[in-house]
């Protein structure tokens, strides 16, 4: 199934995100080999460049490695790991935090509204 | 490898008093896929012509991979025109069987098995399908060529959204890597996820050649929607 992407946000930090959200979420584990670049473009449907792209970012960021020969892994750096899951889940609180802050909700409103979301969910 | 694709100097065609390339100087690398996009009129086709020698340039100068176009260009470029030109009277596998013999490069089977995915039957003859239907077969017969350039004048007008991703990973998955792709479309925000680079004509000129990710990462705009901001009527 071909990924979903946003056109008005670079299409390879939007793939980095997918693998990024796969290994932090433990659904690829450190030490798990990646596709090939071509495999991984076909099942996104995007350019084998854009993928090439998007892989060779996070090998900058350290959370893939490349073994010469035989591929792509998920870095057994574990602690590279959880600091980048850290960085990544502070991003994605930022702009939710920012957008209250400017519905005039406290820090203590936004917790109270989201202990009651989960009893509502529960 | 380093050699450009595609070199373009000071290129014209004028038709009458009407320039439909005006001077347009632009080197195009290989192994990309480049959307070549601009309103009506502005010029996508006669380049598509230029660059397959049914056109002649008035002025300047075009070559590919350092040759002017001539059969030995014409044997490594696979075009999809916007008009057919096949025989409405023939059958599927006889436009197949046409190719095979035309071509050197042209995959048999690989063509197969596109109709086989989308239902096409090899025994229809041409007259008997849909507008949609003629177009995928067309490019099939264009895909299914080992070229080092593809030309794709409007690849996917007249084609089903459903069909349509599925044509865009035919494109994918069958290009051979290394050779340069081009693709003309109205239909932006269907193919822009595939491309590499875009080139922007503005009545016969260059508008803007860059690549897709350094616009979107610009101006926060997919590529559908900076074109309506640059061609606004």
């Amino acid at each position: 199934m071909p990924w979903n992407f946003d056109n008005s946000i670079p299409i390879y930090l939007q793939i980095m995100d997918e693998i990024k959200r796969k290994i932090f979420s433990s659904e690829l584990v450190p030490g798990d080999k990646l596709q090939s670049i071509r495999d991984l473009a076909k099942e996104a449907n995007v350019n084998p460049n854009t993928m090439q792209k998007a892989l060779q970012e996070l090998e900058a960021l350290g959370l893939i490695q490349t073994e010469r020969t035989s591929g792509k892994f998920v870095t057994e750096e574990e602690t590279k790991i959880l600091q980048l899951k850290e960085a990544y889940i502070e991003d994605k609180m930022k702009p939710f935090l920012t957008e209250m802050k400017k519905l005039g909700l406290t820090k203590s409103d936004v917790i109270d509204r989201i202990t009651r979301c989960k009893e509502e969910n529960t | 490898m380093n050699e450009p694709m595609i070199e373009l100097k000071n290129l014209t065609k004028s038709f009458g008093r009407k320039n439909a390339i005006h001077n347009l100087t632009l080197t195009l690398p290989k192994g990309k896929i480049i959307g070549l996009l601009g309103p009506n009129g502005s010029g996508k086709s006669t380049l598509f012509k230029l660059l397959n020698g049914l056109l002649e340039p008035t002025e300047g100068e075009l070559s590919i991979e350092g040759m002017k176009p001539s059969t030995s260009t014409k044997s490594i470029i696979s075009y999809l025109p916007e008009r057919t030109y096949l025989n409405e009277w023939m059958k599927v596998y006889e436009i197949m069987d046409f190719f095979a013999d035309f071509y050197e490069d042209f995959q048999k089977e690989k063509a197969y098995s596109m109709l086989e995915k989308l239902s096409i039957d090899p025994k229809a003859s041409l007259k008997t399908l849909s507008k949609g239907n003629k177009e995928k077969v067309q490019l099939i017969l264009v895909m299914s060529r080992r070229a080092k350039l593809y030309l794709l004048d409007e690849p996917i007008g007249g084609v089903d959204p459903a069909a349509r991703d599925f044509i865009l990973s035919t494109i994918l998955n069958n290009y051979e890597e290394g050779s340069t792709l081009i693709i003309s479309t109205h239909l932006i925000s269907d193919i822009e996820k595939i491309f590499d680079e875009v080139i922007l004509l503005k009545d016969g000129e260059l508008y803007d050649y860059a690549p897709v990710e350094d616009l979107r990462e610009r101006s926060g705009k997919s590529i559908d929607e900076l074109f309506r901001e640059v061609f606004r009527c």
